[in-house]
C-alpha cells in the first residue's frame, strides 16, 4: 500500500516537475530543463536585473554586482573550507585543508597555487600573499552558474578565461572566453554541474581522486546513483548536503561514521544531514536481521558494491618515482596502456586505473589522523598519508568501504619529513618544466620556509577515502553470500577483524574437533560392520 | 525361532522419522551456513534452516506432551545394569553370533547403552542445540533485550556447531547400530511397522 502511495506521489511529481519544466518555451538541454525547475521555484528572474545587464570584464567584477543584492553571501563563503582551503580538526587538534595537507595525487598546494586554485572558490589566488579578507574575490559564478559555460583553467589562479585561449598550451586547441554576462544573467541553485566542476575531477582528472565522484554522475541513470539518477529523483548534490548560509555539510576530513537517525523539521540538535540515515533513519529494512546489521555496518558497504561504476576509470596508484624520465630526443613522453589510458607520463610517472573497483573495508569511528608535512615517518613502512580509527570494541565505529590509494613520492632523507615540491610555474624551476627533482624540492621548501636537508628519496604510500557516492538501486546491493560463506571462498569481508561472521570465522579447532569425531565415528562403524560381515562369512564357511 | 513384539506405538514412528528428516535436513543446512560446504546459498540456507528448526519445535511439543501422557519417558531413565555386557557383545559376541544379552518389549524397549545414548542426546546435545539456537535466532534483538552484555555470537556458534557435531556423530553410530538386530533390517522394519522380530 505505501509502496503505491510512493509510486504515485512520484509520478505526481514528475507531472509537475514536467510541466514545470516545459513551462518557459523553447528550453533546449538537459541543464536549461533542471535550472528551469529551480527558476520556477524561486522568485527572481536574473536576467531581468539591471545590474547584470552589461558586459562585465573580469570575475571580481561579476562578484562586486552580486554583493549588491546579496549583501552577506560573500562574509558567509569565506568562513566555509571552499574559501580557507583550511580545516581545524576539533577532536585531533590537526590543521588540515587543501592549503595544508599533503596528500599523494598532485601532493600539495604551496608553490603551485596558480595552478591548484583553478578550484578555489575564488579569484586571483596566485602566491601566498592572497588577500582572503576580499569580497570581491569571491567566485559566485563557479557554483551558481546554470548555463555550463564557465569553466576555470588551471594556471590562471582562479579565473576563468576572457579572451580565446590555446588550452592546453600548445594543444591547439582553443577555450572560449567566457560570457560574463550571459552566465551572471543565468545564476541558479548549483547542481551536479557545478560542483562536479571541481569535485568530480579531484587529482587532475576525472574520477581521478574519489572513484565515487566522476563525470558521470552529471547525467547518472539509475544502475549508476539511484538518488540522482535523471530519470528517478534526479537529486542534486545539494539535496543531501543540505547546505544553509554557504556552509556545504559533510565532511572526509571529520566524517560521520555512525549517523544518529533522522533529521526532523524543528530539532534542536541536528547532525550531519549529508547522511542515509538523516532520511532513511537507522531500521530502514523491512527484515530486522538486516537492521541488524546496519548497526555494525555502515548502508554504504552493502549499498556501493563497487564504485567507479559509471564508465569513467578511477586512478588507484601513482607512483611519482618514475616521474621525469625523458625520450632519446630529451623530451617527455607518456606511455597508454590497452585501453588507451595514461600508463606513464613524464611529468607524472607511473599510474594505475581501474573501473568498477571492489573498496577495501574497515572498521572507522569517523577520526582522521593526518601524516603532515611536520610528522615524522618510518621510511621503512608504507606511509599513511591518512589512517581511518575504528574498533569492534570502541561502540562508535561501523565496517565502512573505503578507497585505499596507492603511491610513491618524494620525501626528505634527512628529517624523515615528506616535502613540497613546485609541480607547475612559468619559472624554470617546476619539476614539470625542467625535470628536475632536486630543484622542484628545494623551491617548494623554500616556498613554505621548511628545512629540508637537500637529500630526498621515494617513500611508499597509501590514502584513504570513504566511499559514500554512487548508491546502488537495492536489488543491485550486497547478497548475503558475498560476506558469509562466499562461493568463491573469498568474501568481502575476510580482511575485517573482530566481528563474528557464520560462514567465514569458524573456529578451527573445532572443526578438527567435529569432523575428527565424525570420521572416527564412519571409520568405527566401516571396521565393525567389515568385521560382522567376514567373521558371519567364516562361521557360515565352518558350518558348510 | 523368532517371535514378534510391537514396540513402537504410531505417533511414536511418526515422530521418529518426521525427527529423522528434519534432523539429517539442519545438519545440511547448518553446515552450509556453517561455511562447509555449498549447495543452498548462504540465504536460502539460513531460511530453510530456521525453518526446519521451528518445525522441530513443534514435533518436540507433541513429543514431549506424549512422553509425559503416557508415561513413555520412563524408557529413557538411565541404567548401568548390563551396560558391560551390552559393550561385551559389541565389541566381541556379535563376531560370534552370540546371544544378544538385551531382549526388548514393550516397557523397556531400548537396551541399557540405547538408554544411555539417547538421555545424552535428550540432556545433553539438545538443550546444547535449542539454547543455542534460539538464541541464534533472537540474535536481532540481543540489544534490545540487553542480551549483548553477557552473549556474544562467536560462542553461540561455538556451541551450536559442536552440539550439530555430536548430533552428526550420534546419527552415524545411530544409523550403523539399527543393523545389529536379530536380522540386519529387523530394527528398521520395527520403526517402520511398530513390530520387531526377536529372538
Amino acid at each position: 500500500m505505501r509502496k503505491d502511495l510512493t509510486s504515485y506521489a512520484l509520478v505526481f511529481f514528475g507531472l509537475i516537475a514536467t510541466a514545470q519544466a516545459a513551462d518557459p518555451p523553447g528550453t533546449p538541454s538537459a541543464a536549461v530543463v533542471m535550472a528551469g525547475r529551480t527558476a520556477a521555484s524561486s522568485t527572481a528572474d536574473h536576467s531581468k536585473f539591471k545590474e547584470l545587464d552589461r558586459d562585465f570584464k573580469s570575475g571580481p567584477e561579476v562578484t562586486r554586482a552580486c554583493l549588491q543584492c546579496h549583501t552577506e553571501a560573500a562574509r558567509q563563503v569565506m568562513r566555509t573550507k571552499h574559501w580557507t582551503w583550511e580545516f581545524l580538526n576539533p577532536g585531533t587538534g590537526q590543521r588540515l585543508g587543501k592549503k595544508n595537507v599533503i596528500n599523494n595525487f598532485c601532493t600539495a598546494v604551496p608553490s603551485n597555487y596558480e595552478f591548484c586554485t583553478a578550484c578555489h572558490v575564488g579569484y586571483g589566488w596566485k602566491d601566498a600573499n592572497f588577500d582572503f579578507s576580499s569580497e570581491q574575490n569571491v567566485d559566485c559564478l563557479v557554483c551558481h552558474d546554470t548555463t555550463g559555460t564557465y569553466r576555470k583553467l588551471p594556471g590562471f589562479a582562479g579565473h576563468p578565461v576572457y579572451q580565446d585561449t590555446e588550452f592546453p598550451p600548445k594543444s591547439g586547441k582553443i577555450v572560449k572566453a567566457v560570457d560574463l554576462k550571459k552566465v551572471a544573467q543565468h545564476v541558479g541553485k548549483s547542481s551536479r554541474k557545478t560542483c562536479g566542476s571541481c569535485h568530480f575531477f579531484g587529482g587532475g582528472g576525472d574520477g581521478v581522486k574519489h572513484g565515487d565522484l566522476d563525470s558521470s554522475l552529471t547525467q547518472p541513470g539509475r544502475h549508476l546513483d539511484v538518488h540522482m539518477a535523471k530519470d528517478g529523483l534526479n537529486f542534486s548534490c545539494g539535496t543531501c548536503h543540505l547546505t544553509s548560509g554557504h556552509d556545504v555539510p559533510g565532511s572526509r576530513y571529520a566524517p560521520t561514521a555512525m549517523p544518529k537517525g533522522r533529521i526532523i523539521r524543528g530539532q534542536k540538535e541536528t547532525g550531519n544531514p549529508a547522511s542515509c540515515e538523516s532520511c532513511h533513519g537507522v531500521e530502514p529494512h523491512a527484515m530486522q536481521r538486516l537492521n541488524t546489521h546496519a548497526r555494525k555496518i555502515a548502508c554504504q558497504t552493502c549499498h556501493i558494491p563497487e564504485y567507479a561504476r559509471g564508465g569513467i576509470p578511477t586512478k588507484t596508484l601513482w607512483d611519482w618515482s618514475t616521474a621525469g624520465r625523458l625520450d632519446k630526443e630529451g623530451k617527455p613522453f607518456k606511455v597508454k596502456d590497452s585501453t588507451g589510458r595514461e600508463a606513464y607520463d613524464s611529468k607524472k610517472g607511473d599510474f594505475r586505473w581501474e573501473t568498477h573497483v571492489i573498496p577495501e573495508y574497515i572498521w572507522f569511528n569517523g577520526t582522521v589522523n593526518y601524516t603532515l608535512r611536520e610528522t615524522r615517518l618510518d621510511p621503512t613502512q608504507v606511509v599513511k598519508i591518512n589512517s581511518f580509527e575504528g574498533s569492534p570494541m570502541d561502540g562508535r565505529s561501523k565496517i565502512w568501504p573505503i578507497k585505499v590509494f596507492r603511491g610513491k613520492q618524494p620525501y626528505d632523507v634527512g628529517h624523515n619529513q615528506l616535502v613540497v615540491f613546485h609541480t607547475w610555474g612559468k619559472d624554470d624551476a617546476a619539476l614539470w618544466t625542467n625535470f628536475n627533482w632536486e630543484r622542484a624540492i628545494e623551491w617548494g621548501m623554500r616556498e613554505i620556509g621548511a628545512q629540508y636537508s637537500g637529500k630526498f628519496a621515494f617513500v611508499a604510500t597509501e590514502m584513504s577515502w570513504p566511499i559514500t557516492h554512487m548508491v546502488a538501486p537495492k536489488e543491485d546491493a550486497l547478497g548475503c553470500a558475498q560476506c558469509h560463506a562466499p562461493a568463491t571462498g573469498v568474501g568481502r569481508l575476510d580482511q575485517v577483524p573482530g566481528v563474528y561472521i557464520p560462514g567465514r570465522s569458524a573456529n578451527r579447532a573445532l572443526d578438527t574437533f567435529g569432523w575428527g569425531l565424525s570420521a572416527l565415528a564412519l571409520l568405527g562403524v566401516l571396521v565393525h560392520g567389515g568385521l560382522r560381515i567376514l567373521t558371519a562369512r567364516k562361521r557360515e564357511g565352518d558350518t558348510a | 525361532m523368532s517371535e514378534r513384539i510391537y514396540v513402537f506405538k504410531r505417533f511414536e514412528r511418526f515422530w521418529h522419522w518426521s525427527q529423522a528428516a528434519l534432523i539429517l535436513f539442519l545438519l545440511l543446512t547448518g553446515f552450509e551456513v556453517h561455511g562447509s560446504y555449498r549447495l543452498f546459498g548462504f540465504e536460502r540456507a539460513v531460511d530453510y534452516h530456521t525453518v526446519a528448526a521451528w518445525t522441530l519445535v513443534g514435533l518436540w511439543v507433541f513429543a514431549i506432551f506424549w512422553h509425559f501422557t503416557t508415561g513413555e519417558w520412563r524408557q529413557y531413565i538411565p541404567t548401568f545394569q548390563k551396560v558391560d555386557a551390552m559393550l561385551q557383545y559389541y565389541l566381541f559376541g556379535i563376531f560370534k553370533n552370540a546371544p544378544h544379552p538385551f531382549r526388548p518389549t514393550t516397557l523397556r524397549k531400548h537396551n541399557p547403552l540405547q538408554r544411555l545414548a539417547y538421555l545424552f542426546i535428550m540432556v545433553i546435545v539438545g538443550p546444547m542445540i535449542w539454547v543455542s539456537g534460539w538464541f541464534y535466532i533472537f540474535y536481532d534483538y540481543w540489544p534490545v533485550w540487553g542480551w549483548d552484555r553477557f552473549l556474544s555470537l562467536e560462542w553461540v556458534a561455538f556451541f551450536h556447531t559442536l552440539a550439530a557435531f555430536l548430533m552428526l556423530a550420534f546419527v552415524i553410530v545411530h544409523v550403523y547400530l539399527t543393523t545389529t538386530g536379530h536380522t540386519p533390517l529387523s530394527h528398521l522394519k520395527a520403526m517402520i511397522t511398530g513390530w520387531e522380530e526377536v529372538d
